[in-house]
């Protein structure tokens, strides 16, 4: 028995659920798994885990009165008390002027985003995964730290309107930071995919950061300004990623985004990037894979949110579409700008003079509507001059816009899928090319390795 | 640590705020499962769990019941926009065996469930001895076989009727919006409640009850033209580890209209012109500085490489080049680590894995003398400080996750003599003033670093003057604490906390407070976050 509801299961449990509603509407999402990881630090095992979970949320609705509840015991008796609880809030909720009625059946883009080769990696063979990098750290005289997780799980969306949607799927993320033995050196490499055979290979991460790790020892401080700079592929997703939220409509027609148009509206239709990138979200492209449908079941599809540098696309509710007169369009799918071709090496060949960045730790917003951000550079900071890298340098903090950085591109490389959380985990993929900047801002020096 | 500072502590409490002592209580809006459980069968449940893990091969074990119910309530200018009120419980399993952990979880608390548990996390920790050189080892710990704790809650939030919350945030929203060009008001109310029980190879059967309360606003104003937009959040109302009593005390209909009036001048605020100031900081600023650079700085498992992958190290290391030695700051300068505040986040009565809630001294007359430890880490640093215990720093955020070493309450203690913040503005010839907490970042050894806050007001002979904006301060660590020249005294002591600590990996969410005075800095370097 898998250890997440099958389509069968999710859609009795969904129907357990609605068959309790005593209300003029409800809807449930459902999602179930189980996740696996083991951490390692000081080149050993530190801890490991795995994890059986499910949980349910209703939310009752009463005219345009709503509320919900999340729970996982998903008992029969707690079920009941749980629907009646939703449905005693949602009867003291104030009335909600913006509340829409529920979907109807939807159609849904079909993905095969389930692999066996994720769902087989339990502690016996992370373990095996890990001393695949650990070894060859400690044969260097390095030390290794890292992450390794797996999660398998199925989410579902039903509702009283007779929607219903279902997807599973597999995915995984092996992240290493190997450091010098005294903390003058330290290289970082990731891999993340929803099949573990399409990621990269323990031996290969396990390289790249053993060449980091050799090569930052006993950086240079630069004085800070701003400087060319190639942004390797995970660089650019640790800011690409921030984008995400910046694309309601709602809030850039409301005057607080930086897609707000002075007097009101937005910029949807004007050049707000360099030309050559295009920014998209699809749920079947192989690299993203990512669940088909929103919270509400809204079908997600491919959207192009900017192309060719022009603004084309931005999320909008569902009320929110209503009150534009267009249709909704929803966040999810992932994220994957395109635009180019190449390797970071092929991108540093063409730089006079830059900063090689392995990857930003850190990053916090200072000026929302700007989309301007401050962060420090982590695990890989290096001088490139006449199209080579020559030395190490200390960690730099930028304060830099995005959308400033997005107009200042020289050159563009080819787009691979990357770890683009901070935390090194699973999460929204993420699809990037490395990038040429100029004048990237850098502010201080950081002594931190 | 002088007895005078620890009795600081122990009396820091918010008015009325007692402890109580007593076990879980029923009556929930939200029957489930788990208030359908006697204490003495979850305690049942936990002790087959340790035998199947002995049973097993368990060197040692701990299992954790864990019940936790969250409720929010949100309003966006006139409307509600979330009323949700949610329970998960489940159990988890930690054993060593061959010197390895492992860990299991579960959704499914019964007494079969947590037998495979405690078999499956044996089976991990075989599998992962085979990459394990150093086998663990547990500093010792006393037994606490019929412990008990709960938050000194004086009003059970979930008792309280959602009419009166909605109400509260809806009243306060409009007052908000009375004040001209204030546009967006988004409110909101969040209360969790934690119940564990835990056991332990050791003989502990302890149970514990925690509050977290957590109101909040932010107001928008947007200038006439919508090419500008400047908030206030009200970061005068921390979450704190108390009951709706906090909510009330909290006052956000009356607060509301000055922090409106605030969002609106920052609109016409003038931009700070960069240069070396000297800074005053508010507590309600100071104390996530306190959080970033000397908190997460002292994590000992940090400065020993176990967060290189993530969170990052420390560069307070190695540890017997700094223990006893490095001076953070000025001899006025003392830091506690505690678990024993009441009202902070981070109070309990024991950690997760039975140690008692301890109070000691992280920086003492300006030197950096101890880390935060589990009893896993002791050993690493016994011999430079000569303790022997666990400080009790052992956390997981849920049954679904594994303990980890987290930051207790890091509190810096108020000055001798009792200056408020006035008397630091009245001695001030050329500086700012930074209230509240904004944009934060620091490296991945909590040394350079780049904060922001909420509002800035010029400080021109010993006056405050124009309010300032997009003001950001930064430095290094130790040259910011040891700049530090004047501290408020125990009046103008501040509570403030954060919910969202991220750390481990997977990552975990934690809260814990920081207390302190407001102080002075002496020519720190400030830059124009616009330019």
């Amino acid at each position: 028995m898998p250890d997440y509801f099958t389509e069968a299961e999710a859609r009795d449990l969904c129907d357990q659920i609605l068959a309790r509603s005593t209300v003029d509407a409800a809807a449930v999402t459902v999602s179930s798994g189980s996740d696996g990881f083991t951490r390692f630090a000081r080149s050993e095992i530190a801890t490991s885990g795995e994890v059986l979970r499910a949980e349910a949320r209703v939310t009752s609705r009463i005219g345009d009165r709503s509320a919900s509840v999340r729970w996982n015991d998903l008992g029969s008796a707690a079920i009941q008390q749980t629907v009646s609880h939703s449905e005693e809030l949602a009867r003291i909720a104030p009335e909600d002027p913006q509340s829409l009625p529920l979907l109807g059946p939807q159609e849904y883009v079909q993905n095969e985003a389930f692999f066996a080769a994720t769902e087989e990696l339990d502690a016996e063979r992370r373990a095996d995964v890990i001393l695949a990098v650990i070894e060859p750290a400690a044969a260097a005289d390095l030390v290794a730290a890292g992450f390794l997780e797996r999660t398998v799980g199925s989410r579902a969306v039903a509702n009283t309107n007779g929607l219903f949607a279902y997807h599973n799927s597999t995915a995984a993320s092996y992240t290493t930071t190997i450091r010098t033995p005294d903390g003058t050196g330290s290289g970082w490499a990731g891999t993340t995919h929803s099949d573990w055979m399409s990621m990269v290979s323990p031996a290969d991460l396990a390289a790249q950061a053993i060449d980091k790790a050799r090569a930052s020892q006993d950086a240079e401080e630069i004085v800070p300004g701003p400087f060319t700079v190639v942004l390797e592929p995970t660089a650019v997703g640790n800011l690409i990623s921030l984008m995400r939220t910046a694309f309601d409509a709602r809030v850039a027609d409301e005057g607080r985004s930086f897609f707000s148009q002075p007097g009101g509206g937005n910029k949807a239709g004007e050049v707000v990037m360099d030309e050559r990138l295009t920014l998209l979200s699809d749920p079947v492209d192989p690299d993203l894979l990512t669940c088909p449908f929103a919270s509400d079941g809204w079908p997600l599809s491919r959207t192009v949110w900017i192309e060719d540098g022009v603004l084309t696309n931005l999320a909008y509710s569902r009320y929110w579409a209503q009150q534009q007169s267009r249709d909704p369009v929803a966040v999810g799918g992932g994220m994957k700008l395109t635009g180019g071709d190449g390797t970071t090496a092929d991108l540093i060949g063409t730089v006079e003079r830059g900063i090689l960045v392995t990857r930003f730790w850190y990053i916090r917003p200072v000026d929302q509507r700007r989309l301007l951000y401050t962060g420090i550079t982590r695990d890989g900071t290096f001088l490139i001059e006449g199209g080579q890298v020559t030395r190490p340098v200390k960690n730099l903090r930028f304060n830099e816009s995005l959308m400033s950085m997005l107009n200042k591109v020289e050159a563009i490389g080819s787009a691979v899928r990357i770890v683009a959380s901070e935390a090194g985990g699973i999460g929204e993929p993420v699809v990037v090319p490395p990038l040429v900047v100029q004048d990237f801002h850098f502010t201080s020096v950081s002594d931190a390795v | 640590m002088s007895t005078t500072r620890r009795d600081f502590i122990k009396s820091a409490s918010l008015a009325g705020a007692a402890a109580t002592a007593s076990g879980w209580s029923g009556g929930l809006v939200l029957p489930s499962a788990v208030v359908e459980q006697s204490d003495s069968f979850l305690k049942d449940l936990c002790l087959s769990a340790l035998d199947a893990a002995r049973s097993a091969g368990a060197t040692y074990a701990d299992v954790r019941i864990v019940n936790i119910r969250d409720q929010s309530v949100a309003a966006s200018e006139n409307r509600v926009t979330e009323i949700s009120d949610n329970e998960t419980f489940g159990v988890g399993v930690r054993v060593l065996a061959r010197g390895a952990w492992g860990y299991a979880a579960s959704r499914h608390v019964t007494r079969q469930e947590c037998q495979r548990l405690a078999g499956q996390a044996v089976n991990q920790a075989v599998a992962n001895a085979r990459a394990v050189s150093t086998p663990v080892e547990l500093a010792l710990v006393d037994a606490y076989p019929d412990g008990t704790w709960r938050s000194p809650i004086r009003r059970d939030p979930f008792r309280v009727p959602m009419e009166d919350k909605i109400d509260l945030l809806l009243a306060a929203n409009a007052r908000a919006l009375s004040v001209n060009r204030v546009q967006f008001v988004n409110s909101s109310m969040l209360f969790v409640r934690q119940r564990t029980t835990f056991a332990s190879t050791e003989g502990s059967i302890i149970q514990q009850t925690v509050y977290r309360t957590a109101p909040q606003m932010t107001i928008t104003a947007v200038a006439s033209d919508s090419r500008n937009s400047q908030s206030r959040e009200s970061v005068e109302v921390a979450p704190m580890g108390l009951g709706y009593e906090h909510v009330e005390a909290a006052n956000l209909e009356e607060r509301a209209v000055e922090w409106a009036e605030e969002a609106v001048e920052k609109l016409s605020a003038t931009p700070v012109e960069p240069g070396v100031y000297d800074l005053i900081l508010d507590p309600t600023n100071l104390f996530l500085t306190i959080h970033e650079t000397i908190g997460h700085a002292t994590e000992l498992d940090r400065a020993l490489g176990f967060e290189a992958n993530y969170a990052g190290t420390s560069f307070l290391a190695p540890p017997a080049d700094v223990i006893d030695k490095l001076q953070y700051g000025p001899e006025f300068m003392n830091v506690i680590g505690d678990r024993t505040q009441e009202g902070a986040l981070a109070t309990v009565g024991w950690d997760d894995e039975g140690v008692p809630a301890d109070s000691w001294a992280i920086v003492r007359d300006g030197i950096f003398v101890d880390y935060q430890t589990t009893r896993e880490q002791v050993r690493w640093i016994s011999g430079l400080t000569g303790v022997t215990m666990s400080h009790g720093c052992s956390l997981a955020s849920s049954w679904d996750s594994v303990q980890l070493q987290r930051m207790p309450n890091i509190s810096l203690m108020p000055g001798e003599d009792d200056h408020v913040l006035d008397d630091l503005i009245t001695a001030t010839d050329r500086g700012i003033l930074v209230t509240g907490h904004g944009s934060y970042g620091i490296d991945q050894q909590r040394s350079n670093f780049q904060f922001g806050g909420q509002v800035f007001y010029e400080v021109r002979g010993g006056q405050v003057g124009r309010m300032l904006k997009d003001v950001a301060y930064k430095g290094r660590t130790l040259d910011f604490w040891n700049s530090m020249d004047m501290l408020g005294g125990p009046r103008s002591y501040f509570i403030g906390g954060t919910t969202g600590d991220l750390k481990g990996q997977p990552a975990q969410a934690h809260a814990t407070s920081h207390g302190c005075p407001p102080a002075r800095f002496r020519q720190v370097e400030v830059i124009n976050t616009a330019s």
